[in-house]
């Protein structure tokens, strides 16, 4: 287990590294940079600009240097914690994301947790119930939950919040505890805000999850040692946890590999259209003003987000399947 | 010896013309079956799946009218009716006051709400507005090109017909949306055209040549699956230069929607090269001297053609969908581009859209589509082995 461990965490590291190279590609991609911007912003209102007022800023920020010295600087930067400078806020990047990150993590922890939650009962009940109605009723809801944009289903569900009930569900917390330090008060407050986001990210990821547990399990319940075990005189309960269950959670648990990018992809989305306080408005505000660390430090983030998040599923994955671990394979 | 040999039968031909098919007689169907192609069974078993055939429908439809947005939109797609800002959906009716008129809206008379400065349309009913067919209306560039004025349906001369409403400029939405189609329906295909591409290409040589050539294509296929789809496509698009044409822009659009897309592709090609590359007559190609070019494109392709176009239905909603998003962001297409997630954009202040719900009626479009294309790939992936029962 520590080898397979130990590997695990060595693949991880040049992945990093050419996330980092891509993230660091991207942010420099736009034409101009954000110093250009806004020295053009100052001369468009008539202001003089002094060159050595140019040359000091440049240097300030490091935009004279090569770009790979750049690139070098940003990610020993990165790894040291400092995440760069924020041209627009003219702040560490730190401080301008504040709570941020944390609650991007709790976002989208919450709604993979929800995923598990919601469709393992509901992918065990069709699995067993096959064509029953409450089968083709999650299968109906599914198929919807797969088809509809979470964005667009946010967009739906704000509108009804706000004709039906004349309350607006956005956000994270009560208005209240905004710019408040961290109280009892507060958490709960974002506990009490985070069903609506969390359902809207959740549901397609929920509905693809439910018809992969259903399509495993059955393939397990028409095995013969199921059929022996029915035979030998075992209670039904006792024969779908005992085997055929355990069998069909190993791919349920892999997948997590395909629904966590899902899973922050739409959370960046979702967050906009709700306006959360979490990573998703300020790396749109960012990428349209170019304030190039800003977002890069988001990028990485989410992507070492899923990252991690398919580490912590392949060591659960090994922990639970001793075939995976001792043949070395990184599961499917 | 020579006795027996008499005794033996004479040899016995039987007059009646040889019929093959005398133990078991084919019928007219079997027979249709047996010699049919592939394509032809696929078909006929995508035929079977009602849902499946159903989605089909309605996408050529959509498709089909791609080509011919000018006639049906009642509207051009930039006329303002600088009178008519903010009027709710209208309704077409056939009969007033029990008697058949044909169809017809009736006219609005315009008011404001002193308080909020919200405008008001109460329904006179005593304007009746029949609507033409087959008329000249709004004028347009049919396809940017050729000046014309021909509409399938139009306003009475003087009066409006607004079936999804109008916007904050006065332009009818049921035009747009109806314009929006044929960017928001196909910018899906160009984009899945460019990760088709990228994807057969670099999965094709993945799965045949093997070693080094497959493990650098895994690698990059791990990290670029590893990235959340969205915010690269966010940053990848805010890269595009303001001062582009829109559709420099477009075109832009397309191809990042494809550069990320293609990775699923590639392993699907991946894997069934590597399963299809052992079999014999792939080796009897390769000893009969045939290139890899030639294996991969005359022998193997063909094999899970089918298998790969069941897939590409099943990644063009996740295009529509990127794009709709970015445009609603504000990154993808801009206006004057139309397209369903530039109409969106719009909806994006929910205030607005409690007082003017009909801002969102671009949704159902895309719902529909995404709809659509799944169940239709759902149906083509199980017609595409149709040798399985």
């Amino acid at each position: 287990m520590l080898t397979y461990l130990a590997r695990r965490l060595f693949v991880m590291i040049p992945t990093l590294l050419i996330i980092s190279v891509l993230v660091f590609v991207i942010i420099q991609l736009p034409p101009g940079d954000f110093l250009t911007t806004y020295l053009n912003e100052l001369q468009a209102q008539g202001e003089a600009v002094d060159p050595a007022k140019i040359e000091f800023l440049k240097r300030q920020y490091g935009l004279d240097q090569p770009i790979y010295i750049q690139y070098a600087e940003w990610a020993w930067g990165l790894l040291q914690g400092d995440l760069g400078f924020s041209f627009e806020y003219n702040l560490p990047v730190t401080d301008v994301v504040g709570d941020r990150l944390w609650l991007s993590l709790v976002l989208n922890f919450s709604t993979v947790l929800f995923i598990y939650i919601v469709s393992f009962p509901i992918g065990i009940y069709s699995a067993t119930r096959q064509y029953s109605w409450g089968d083709y009723g999650f299968t109906l809801l599914g198929f919807l939950g797969l088809a509809m944009p979470n964005f667009l289903f946010a967009l739906i569900l704000l509108y009804y919040a706000n004709v039906v009930f004349g309350t607006s569900i956005g956000g994270l917390m009560d208005p209240e505890y905004i710019n408040q330090g961290w109280s009892l008060g507060k958490m709960m407050s974002v506990v009490e805000h985070l069903w609506a986001p969390v359902v809207v990210i959740g549901t397609s990821g929920t509905a693809s999850m439910i018809r992969r547990l259903r399509a495993n399990l059955l393939d397990e319940l028409g095995k013969q040692y199921v059929v022996t075990a029915h035979a030998k005189g075992l209670s039904p309960t006792k024969v779908l946890f005992k085997y055929p269950l355990r069998m069909a959670l190993n791919p349920f648990i892999a997948d997590i590999g395909n629904i966590l990018p899902q899973v922050v992809s739409g959370s960046v989305l979702v967050s906009v259209v709700m306006s959360l306080p979490t990573t998703g408005p300020m790396l749109l505000t960012a990428l349209q003003s170019q304030d190039m660390y800003l977002a890069g430090s988001f990028l990485m983030f989410l992507a070492l987000l899923t990252v991690v998040g398919m580490f912590v599923s392949d060591v659960l994955l090994a922990w639970l399947d001793p075939r995976i671990r001792l043949q070395g394979g990184v599961g499917k | 010896m020579s006795k027996e040999t008499e005794k033996r039968n004479e040899h016995f031909v039987d007059t009646a013309p040889f019929n093959p098919w005398d133990r078991e007689e084919l019928t007219p169907e079997q027979e249709k079956y047996f010699l049919a192609s592939q394509w032809q069974l696929m078909w006929w078993r995508l035929k079977r799946h009602r849902l499946a055939y159903f989605s089909l429908i309605i996408l050529a439809i959509m498709y089909a009218s791609v080509f011919i947005v000018e006639f049906i939109a009642p509207y051009a797609q930039e006329t303002r009716n600088s009178e008519y800002i903010h009027h709710p959906p209208q309704g077409v009716h056939l009969f007033h006051d029990g008697e058949f008129v044909g169809p017809f809206t009736y006219g609005t008379d315009f008011s404001v709400d002193m308080e909020t400065l919200k405008p008001i349309y109460t329904v006179n009913p005593d304007r009746l507005e029949q609507l033409r067919f087959f008329c000249s209306g709004d004028e347009y560039a049919f396809w940017g090109m050729v000046d014309m004025d021909f509409h399938f349906i139009c306003p009475s001369e003087n009066g409006t017909l607004f079936l999804f409403g109008t916007d904050r400029l006065g332009r009818d939405m049921f035009s747009r949306i109806i314009y929006g189609a044929r960017v928001s329906l196909t910018i899906g295909l160009v984009g899945i055209a460019v990760s088709f591409l990228l994807g057969i290409l670099i999965g094709g040589a993945a799965g045949y040549y093997g070693g080094w050539v497959d493990s650098t294509a895994q690698r990059s296929i791990e990290v670029i699956r590893s990235l959340p789809e969205i915010p690269l496509w966010m940053a990848l698009s805010a890269a595009l230069p303001v001062t582009w044409s829109p559709i420099l822009i477009y075109f832009g659009i397309t191809i990042i929607l494809g550069l990320i897309d293609w990775t699923g592709l590639a392993r699907a090609v991946r894997s069934k090269l590597l399963a299809l590359r052992e079999e014999d007559y792939a080796l009897a190609a390769r000893l009969m001297g045939a290139k890899p070019k030639r294996i991969i494109g005359r022998h193997l392709l063909p094999n899970f053609a089918s298998h790969l176009i069941a897939s590409v239905t099943l990644s063009i909603p996740n295009m529509i969908l990127g794009e709709t998003a970015l445009s609603f962001l504000g990154l993808g297409l801009r206006a004057p581009v139309t397209s369903w997630g530039v109409l969106l954009n719009e909806a994006q202040n929910i205030n607005a859209v409690a007082v003017y719900p009909w801002l969102m009626l671009p949704v159902v479009p895309v719902v529909v589509v995404v709809l659509a294309f799944n169940f239709l790939g759902d149906g083509l992936r199980d017609a595409a082995d149709p040798y399985k029962n």
